[in-house]
């Protein structure tokens, strides 16, 4: 076990590796000077000259590479131009942000999801079946910053019981029942694919498990339907489900950036957005390396609660 | 669907013939009505430029948001003025345009990563597969937002960047299918044949990876059109005045409150395309890979459905000494409209204490009428259409679930074949073992875990106390199969239904096995329904034997009896296949034939077309069953004969 988890680990280093080449390349592929981007077009030869230098651009990229990942090692991600203040600050501030949502919206889809497929597949043909099916595809077909815009317009401009827009109230007291209160409409509106899609799977996880010899040993030993279900079913389905509950997360983290449009949801892929408009090289690359690097993380815990679940992949 | 009728598999159709599939698809109704909406859809983008609407892009500010049904502007205008229906045509176009623009680059691209990497193999395939998998520990939607930082806001950029990210599914999906294709025959023929590498991929590979280009593509372009729209909606794709959906739902957000239909009905429009590409793209996969059909997977119930023609009178019996009666039980399976009868009028009953052998060729509904015993045939397909299984003179077939499950596990309990498959693999046995005993009874967890491991020790499985916490998957088959035994054990059953529980082990092992289960029957005095094909093992457990062919009982007896003086020709050939040791001159006999279909049994006797003896009489009317002595009884026209050694 502990060398399974060990092994694991050791595994991520290339991947982070691989991953910093990848957001490093792409980044360097911008065409144009970031150094106009910064100063404008009218800028003098000598000001470009004196920010590429400051920022090290006149060097050769393999040593322009090797300086980024020494300094993000150092947990230096830069200065963001546009902003005026340290990258890794702002990405921190607006990732925790995006946290909040994307961790609600994780555990709405992982909830519902799952739930949603062990009925459907128990009820294989009936009519909470066909509810959920169609409801799923619904779900998967449905826009999510669409949805967003019909939940605002429904729930908040018409009953008025959540609020539009925002993760706190900036004139109320603030407090987690405030943000929790902003959270509603955004969260569920981020998770309605991911749980659409957990569901799906569970459901054909399910029913390949139930037909299996193990579960006929279970009936035969008596138990009720519900321990064979949960208890048996549930837990072998689980294993084939848990690596695509660690692709939502990735799809939650990633797919917040419409609903942190059309929330003003103060995320980080709102921030990115803005980012990429502005040309703000080292912002776009800390946030999108350090986002990257989370999913990776949470990936391996994916991994690593599987191999707790199914004693056959330790060994 | 013109892209995907054609790129179905050479051998299934000819490219001209796109009748037949259309059909298949049109089966399935939903995939079918989404073709239909789609292809409507397209042809109103297509046409665009024909329609009587005015220019998309003719601002008039006069006319600025006016409502929905409007003459002149029937879905209304946006905040220049501008016509909404005309806008939404023209917006589909580009939206479509740009969504299948994404998917066939990324099916193009990440197939011919996927065929050249699964081709060549070795060095190349594995740097491309890293590659993939490391575009692929990237978030979906932040690569994409990263490749259009790079390239810059646009409606082609975000294009690219959507394939890209879409790219190693392809990949990944077709190198896995050639990788399976390399090694197979007709690609060494072909190398054979003198064919060079790019030949062979391009006419003997690809044509076969196509279904799953097809499948991805039907699986990703609702996903493309999605993000695609998204990336508009962000500000990062189209940019004005070009306007596709996205867009349009991202500009009209800000007048959500005052005029929400014109974000709204554009996000309806995407809504409708998306559901109807992934209600066909379900149809297409379910068509091409019938195995992910969801139809195919069916799940069984807690019990066999029981659908009994006439009420059936219980007679009860005096004999005490008698625990389990079967009478005149049938079970029928239903698949695609046929009714296949495995089991058919089967007659039989097991004293205390006693070994009941039941013997036939797989197939023979043997192990159907085991388990049709506690209701454990799967149903859906199966159901058991008449008869009682009279335990202790209880019917088990119409007790209602909850006394099924009582009695499962507590006084009549199963051990099955493979031992593997059988075990939950993601629980220690222990545990599994200690369930059996905690659900009929009211021990603690302590209390049945101790039982547990006496269990283990009860079956002979050294260091039982340290074994109980073993996963199935890290004991050998022989002690696997143990388990299984303690676990029919653990509520001190009064009969054990055993079905063929040593086919899977060696022979040593079986041999153990055996003498264990024959062992604990005698000292435990309980019941033993013993299933197998081995007349061999018959011999040496059981006190009687039943010989089934295709769902029938064709002879009972004494093990005796029906070993030394069979009085069928199935026993009789049956037996003939038994290797005898010391008598190296009787050769193997094998029984020509296979065993009829019982979805269409012949009338007369099943076994007729294989028989040697058969006669014309054999082919017609009812065969009943003939003593030819005390408790031996055949279901044979010449039994007394066959009885008495004649024939050959």
């Amino acid at each position: 076990m502990r060398t399974y988890i060990l092994k694991r680990l050791l595994f991520v280093i290339p991947v982070l590796f691989g991953l910093s080449l990848i957001v490093f390349s792409i980044m360097a592929l911008i065409p144009g000077d970031p150094a106009i981007a910064i100063l404008g077009a009218y800028a003098t030869p000598e000001n470009v000259a004196r920010i590429n230098a400051e920022l090290g651009l006149d060097k050769p990229l393999p040593i322009q590479y090797l300086t980024w990942v020494g300094h993000l090692l150092t947990g230096d991600f830069g200065r963001s131009y546009s902003l005026d203040r340290p990258v890794l600050d702002e990405v921190l501030e607006r990732f925790s942000a995006t946290l909040v949502l994307a961790g609600a919206a994780f555990v709405l889809c992982a909830i519902f999801g799952l739930l949603a497929g062990v009925v459907s597949a128990v009820r294989q043909y009936g009519l909470a079946d066909k509810i959920i099916t169609l409801a799923v595809l619904i779900g998967i077909s449905i826009p999510s910053f669409a949805l967003g815009l019909l939940l605002i317009l429904f729930f908040a401009v018409r009953l008025r019981w959540f609020p539009a827009s925002g993760m706190i109230n900036i004139y109320g007291e603030g407090g987690i029942g405030d943000v929790l209160y902003h959270l509603v409409l955004p969260a569920i509106t981020l998770s309605v694919v991911a749980t659409g899609v957990v569901a799906r799977l569970t459901r054909s996880a399910m029913l390949e498990v139930l037909r299996q010899d193990f579960i006929r040993t279970a009936r035969a030993k008596g138990a009720g339907e519900m321990r064979v279900i949960w208890r048996h079913a549930f837990r072998a389905a689980l294993v084939s489900v848990i690596p695509v509950l660690g692709i939502q997360a990735g799809f939650v983290l990633g797919g917040a950036v419409y609903i942190e449009t059309v929330f003003q949801w103060p995320g980080i892929g709102r921030m990115l957005v803005t980012a990429i408009s502005t040309r703000d090289v080292l912002l776009v690359q800390g946030g999108v390396i350090f986002v990257a690097t989370c999913y990776v993380l949470f990936n391996l815990c994916a991994d690593i609660v599987q191999s707790l679940l199914d004693p056959r992949i330790r060994t | 669907m013109s892209v995907a009728a054609a790129n179905l598999p050479k051998a299934r159709l000819g490219i001209a013939r796109l009748g037949a599939p259309l059909k298949l698809l049109f089966r399935n109704r939903l995939a079918g009505a989404g073709l239909i909406v789609l292809v409507l859809v397209c042809i109103a983008a297509l046409l665009a430029p024909f329609w009587p609407i005015p220019d998309p892009d003719k601002t008039d500010l006069a006319a600025r948001l006016v409502p929905v049904g409007t003459p002149g502007h029937w879905l209304g205008t946006d905040h220049l003025g501008r016509d909404m229906l005309a806008r939404m045509v023209w917006g589909t176009r580009v939206s479509l345009m740009v969504g299948v623009i994404a998917t066939v680059t990324a099916a193009f691209t990440g197939s011919l990563i996927g065929l050249v990497s699964g081709f060549f193999g070795g060095r190349l395939d594995n740097t491309l597969m890293r590659l993939v998998d490391m575009i692929m520990a990237l978030p979906y939607m932040l690569l994409a937002l990263a490749i259009v930082a790079a390239l810059g806001p646009g409606l082609s950029n975000a294009m690219v960047a959507i394939s890209v990210v879409n790219i190693p599914f392809f990949a990944r999906n077709v190198r896995g299918q050639t990788v399976g294709l390399v090694r197979r025959d007709f690609v060494d023929a072909a190398r054979l044949g003198g064919l060079g590498n790019f030949s062979i991929l391009f006419t003997e590979v690809l044509p076969n990876v196509m279904p799953v280009i097809v499948i991805t593509m039907s699986t990703t372009v609702g996903w493309m059109i999605l993000e695609t729209a998204g990336l508009s909606f962000l500000g990062l794709g189209a940019q004005p005045p070009t306007a596709d959906l996205g867009s349009m739902l991202g500009e009209g957000r800000k007048l959500l409150i005052t005029a929400p239909a014109v974000s709204v009905l554009p996000g309806l429009v995407i809504f409708v395309i998306v559901m109807s590409v992934n209600l066909l793209g379900d149809g297409i996969r379910d068509m091409l890979d019938p195995r992910l059909k969801s139809g195919a997977l069916s799940r069984p119930g807690p019990r066999t459905a029981v659908a009994l023609g006439a009420t059936q009178k219980s007679a009860g019996h005096g004999d005490t000494e008698v625990i389990l009666d079967v009478r005149k039980l049938g079970v029928a399976f239903n698949v695609r409209g046929r009714e296949y009868r495995a089991v058919n009028q089967v007659n039989f009953s097991v004293r205390r204490g006693e070994c009941l052998g039941i013997v036939g060729e797989s197939g023979c509904g043997k192990s159907v009428t085991a388990l049709a015993l506690m209701g454990l045939v799967p149903t859906p397909p199966g159901r058991i259409t008449s008869g009682q299984v009279l335990l202790d003179g209880e019917d088990m077939v119409t007790a209602p679930l909850k006394r099924l499950q009582d009695i499962r596990g507590n006084r009549v309990a199963y051990v099955f074949q493979d031992p593997l498959t059988t075990l939950h693999p993601m629980i220690p046995v222990g545990e599994q073992l200690a369930e059996a005993v905690q659900l009929h009874g009211s021990l603690s967890s302590t209390e049945a875990w101790a039982k547990a491991v006496e269990l283990l020790d009860l079956v002979r499985i050294p260091n039982a106390a340290q074994r109980a916490r073993s996963y199935p998957h890290e004991m050998s088959g022989g002690m696997r199969q143990r388990i299984g035994i303690a676990m029919a054990l653990a509520n001190d059953p009064e009969v054990i239904i055993a079905d063929e529980p040593t086919t899977a082990l060696d022979v040593t092992i079986q041999a153990q096995v055996l003498r264990l289960l024959d062992q604990l029957r005698r000292e435990r005095g309980l019941a033993l329904i013993f299933i197998t094909h081995d007349f061999g093992v018959v011999s040496q457990m059981c006190d009687r034997v039943m010989v089934m062919y295709a769902g029938r009982v064709v002879e009972t007896g004494t093990t005796e009896q029906v070993t030394e003086r069979p009085a069928h020709p199935y026993t009789r050939r049956l037996l003939a296949c038994v290797p005898q040791l010391g008598r190296p001159g009787k050769g193997l006999v094998s029984i020509e034939g296979r065993p009829p279909q019982t979805d269409r049994l012949p009338e007369g006797c099943a076994f007729a077309p294989r028989c040697a003896m058969a006669t014309e009489a054999c082919t017609t009317g009812k065969i009943e069953m003939r003593q030819v002595e005390d408790r031996h009884e055949a279901r044979c026209l010449f039994a007394e004969d066959v009885f008495r050694g004649a024939g050959h």
